[in-house]
C-alpha cells in the first residue's frame, strides 16, 4: 500500500499514432487538493482518463487508493467520485431522481441511501429544489449537483476536470468553500482548471504540457522559483518558453485594423 | 449483473419515456394511427374500375351486358363514347382503366347462339389492376354466356378451384398480420435506437463509463422498459388491427403474444447496435432508415419473398421481420402451432442473441 492516494509514474497513452501522454508523473497525499495544469490538449483528460480506470495506459506505472490501473479498475471505479464540466446530470430528472439513480448505480442502498441523500441535499443546499428538474436550475446550481452526485458513495478520491468552467464568480466560491470542506475531511482531490486563482489555492501543482509534466510543487514554491508576482506569468512563462516564443508577439504580427500598419 | 445497478437504469429509463411528451405520444399513438392509415392503403383489393363503354349495337342484349358489368363490383361505367378517339382519350388521361366495345350486329351475333365478338381493352401500365380486370371481366362474360343458354367450350368445366385460409381472397386478411410485425419493429427500433446515442450526445454516458456500471447491466436495463413498452404496442396494434379490419386470429392468442413479446426482444437489440454505432441522433436517424425501408419492401410484408430472385432473398432472409410475418401469417391466418414454426423461432433467438451480443461488445469497445 502505497503512503500516496495517487501515485502516477511515467504514464504513456498513445492512441494509434498519436502520443496524447508521453511522460506524466504525479504524487497526491490524502486529503490534499492537487491542481493538474496545462493548456487545451495537453493530455490532461487523458491523464484524468487513466487515472479513472477510463482507458488503459500504454506505458508506466500508477496507482489510484492503491490499486493498480491495469488490473483493478473495477475497485478505482468504486473509490473516485467523478465530476466533468458538463455537469453530467439527467436534465429531465429531478434533483432527487439523480440522487437516487446514482446511489443506485454505486449501490448505496436503503436507510443509507435516504441518509446520503439528505446530507448531500443539506450541504449544497439544495432543499427548496429537491424535485425541481435539472433542465431549470442555473449552472451553479447543475455544478452542485454534478457535484452531489459524484459523492454519493463517499469516494475517497475526487476528481474534478474543470468543474467550474462557464460558471459565475459567486457559485465558484460557494463550490470551492465545499471543496475545501471535503479536503478538511480526507478526501483527496485531483483538479484541473483553467482559472489561475483556483490554481493558487491548490495545495500542490504541476504543470503539463504536450504530453510531458513539466514541473510540480506548491503555487508558492513555482512562483518563487520563476521570479515571477502570480501563477498566471508563471503559467503562460512555461508556455513561452516550450513553445520557444512569446505568446503576445503572434498577435503583434497581424494588424486588425484598416491602414495602420505595426 | 449488479441488480441494484441494473434497477437503477430501469427505473432512469421509465422516468425518462415518462417525461418525454413527444415519445410517450408515440409510444400510444403510433399502433393505431400507422394500422389505420397502412391497413386502408396497403389494400390490393380491386374495386371499382372505370371503363368507357362504345356502344354500337344499341340493343336489348348490349345494355344488358353494359349493366352486367356495372352491377358487379369490380367494374363502373360512367364515361359513354361514340369513337374509338374518345377512348384513347380517356385511357391517356387516365379518367379510365379500359374500354368495352360492343359492335354492331351483337344482339344477332347472340340471337344465333354464338359469343357475340365483343371487346374489352384495358390499360397495361398498371398490370395489377389490368390483370385483375381482365379475369372479371371474363367471368361476367361467361356468366352472360351461359344466361343466355350459350354452350361453353369442355375446358370450362374441368377445373374446379378453391382457396384455403382466406377463401374470399381479401388483401386485409394478408395485410393486417403483417402490418402488426412491422408496427412493432418500426416503434421499438426507433425508441432504442436514440436511447445510448442521446446519453453520449448530451455527456451523461461520461459519468456512467467512470461508474463501475457494466456495459451489459446498461444496455439490459435500459431495454427493459422497451419491452414493456413494445409488448403493449404489440397488443394495442394486434387488438386494434384485427378488430378494427374483422381480421379474425384463428390460432392460439397466447402464442401470438409468447412470440411477439420475443420478437419485441429482438428488435430491440438492433435497436440497441444502432445506438452503439452512431454517434449522433442524426447518424442514428440515418441507420434507422437504412434498417427500416429494406425490412419494408424485402420481408414479405407486401411482397412474396418466394418470388424474389435468389440473392434478394438471402438478404431478405437476414432481416428478422420477415420471420416474424410468417409467425404472425401462420397463426393469425392459418392458426398454425408451434409445432410448424420452430424453424423460425430459432432463427429469431439466434438473431436476438448475435444482436446483443454485438451490441455489447460494441459499447465496451467505446471506452477506450
Amino acid at each position: 500500500m502505497s503512503e500516496y492516494m495517487i501515485e502516477i509514474e511515467g504514464l504513456q497513452k498513445q492512441f494509434g499514432k498519436i502520443e496524447a501522454v508521453k511522460d506524466v508523473s504525479l504524487k497526491v497525499e490524502k486529503g490534499k487538493i492537487y491542481g493538474l495544469l496545462g493548456p487545451n490538449g495537453a493530455g490532461k483528460s487523458t491523464t484524468i482518463r487513466m487515472i479513472c480506470g477510463v482507458i488503459t495506459p500504454s506505458g508506466g506505472q500508477a496507482s489510484v487508493n492503491g490499486h493498480d490501473v491495469y488490473t483493478e479498475t473495477d475497485k478505482i471505479k468504486d473509490s473516485i467520485g467523478y465530476m466533468s464540466q458538463k455537469f453530467s446530470i439527467y436534465e429531465d430528472l429531478t434533483v432527487y431522481e439523480n440522487m437516487r439513480f446514482f446511489s443506485g448505480i454505486y449501490s448505496v442502498k436503503g436507510s443509507e441511501r435516504k441518509k446520503r441523500i439528505d446530507e448531500l441535499i443539506e450541504m449544497a443546499d439544495l432543499s427548496e429544489k429537491r424535485h425541481v428538474q435539472a433542465k431549470f436550475l442555473s449552472g451553479g446550481w447543475k455544478q452542485r449537483l454534478a457535484l452531489c452526485c459524484a459523492l454519493i458513495h463517499k469516494p475517497q478520491i475526487l476528481i474534478l476536470d474543470e468543474p467550474t468552467a462557464g460558471v459565475d464568480p459567486v457559485s465558484r466560491r460557494v463550490f470551492w468553500k465545499m471543496i475545501y470542506s471535503l479536503a478538511a475531511q480526507g478526501i483527496t482531490i485531483l483538479v484541473t482548471t483553467h482559472y489561475m486563482d483556483e490554481a493558487e489555492s491548490c495545495d500542490e501543482i504541476s504543470f503539463i504540457f504536450e504530453g510531458r509534466t513539466i514541473e510540480w510543487g506548491t503555487p508558492k514554491e513555482l512562483i518563487e522559483k520563476n521570479g515571477y508576482d502570480n501563477l498566471e506569468d508563471v503559467f503562460i512563462g512555461y508556455v513561452e518558453k516550450m513553445t520557444g516564443e512569446k505568446v503576445i508577439s503572434k498577435f503583434d504580427k497581424v494588424s486588425f485594423l484598416h491602414g495602420e500598419e505595426v | 449483473m449488479n441488480l441494484s445497478r441494473f434497477y437503477a437504469i430501469i427505473q432512469k429509463e421509465f422516468i425518462h419515456v415518462f417525461k418525454d411528451k413527444a415519445s410517450f405520444i408515440i409510444v400510444l399513438m403510433m399502433p393505431i394511427i400507422f394500422s389505420l392509415v397502412f391497413g386502408y392503403a396497403v389494400t390490393t383489393d380491386i374495386e371499382d374500375i372505370q371503363i368507357a363503354v362504345l356502344d354500337n349495337d344499341k340493343t336489348v342484349e348490349s345494355r344488358e351486358i353494359i349493366k352486367k358489368f356495372n352491377s358487379s363490383d369490380y367494374f363502373l361505367t360512367d364515361y359513354y363514347v361514340n369513337s374509338i378517339d374518345e377512348i384513347e382519350d380517356l385511357i391517356s388521361g387516365n379518367k379510365v382503366k379500359g374500354a368495352m366495345i360492343i359492335p354492331s350486329g351483337f344482339a344477332s351475333s347472340i340471337q344465333r347462339g354464338e359469343d357475340g365478338n365483343y371487346q374489352l381493352i384495358l390499360d397495361g401500365s398498371d398490370p395489377n389492376v389490368s390483370r385483375v380486370a381482365l379475369q372479371y371481366g371474363n367471368l361476367i362474360a361467361s356468366q352472360y354466356k351461359l344466361s343466355k343458354g350459350v354452350v361453353e367450350g369442355e375446358a370450362s368445366f374441368g377445373l374446379s378451384t378453391r382457396v384455403w385460409f382466406n377463401p374470399n381472397m381479401k388483401s386485409a386478411l394478408f395485410v393486417i398480420p403483417a402490418l402488426i410485425g412491422l408496427i412493432m419493429q418500426n416503434i421499438t427500433i426507433l425508441l432504442t435506437a436514440f436511447s445510448l446515442v442521446r446519453e453520449r450526445e448530451k455527456g451523461t454516458i461520461e459519468q456512467l463509463i467512470v461508474s463501475p456500471v457494466k456495459p451489459i447491466e446498461l444496455i439490459l436495463g435500459k431495454m427493459i422498459p422497451y419491452i414493456v413498452i413494445g409488448s403493449f404496442d404489440f397488443m394495442l396494434a394486434l387488438f386494434f388491427g384485427t378488430w378494427y379490419f374483422s381480421v379474425p386470429i384463428v390460432g392460439s392468442l397466447g402464442l401470438l403474444i409468447v412470440l411477439g413479446f420475443g420478437f419485441v426482444i429482438v428488435a430491440l437489440a438492433l435497436g440497441m447496435l444502432v445506438s452503439t454505432i452512431a454517434k449522433t441522433q442524426l447518424e442514428a436517424m440515418q441507420l434507422v432508415i437504412l434498417i427500416l425501408l429494406p425490412s419494408v419492401i424485402l420481408s414479405g410484408f407486401m411482397f412474396p419473398v418466394e418470388a424474389m430472385p435468389m440473392v434478394v432473398q438471402w438478404i431478405s432472409r437476414v432481416i428478422p421481420l420477415t420471420y416474424f410475418i410468417d409467425i404472425l401469417r401462420g397463426i393469425i391466418l392459418k392458426g398454425v402451432g408451434i409445432q410448424f414454426l420452430w424453424p423460425e423461432v430459432y432463427t429469431l433467438l439466434f438473431m436476438g442473441l448475435v444482436l446483443l451480443t454485438l451490441a455489447t461488445i460494441r459499447f465496451r469497445k467505446k471506452l477506450d
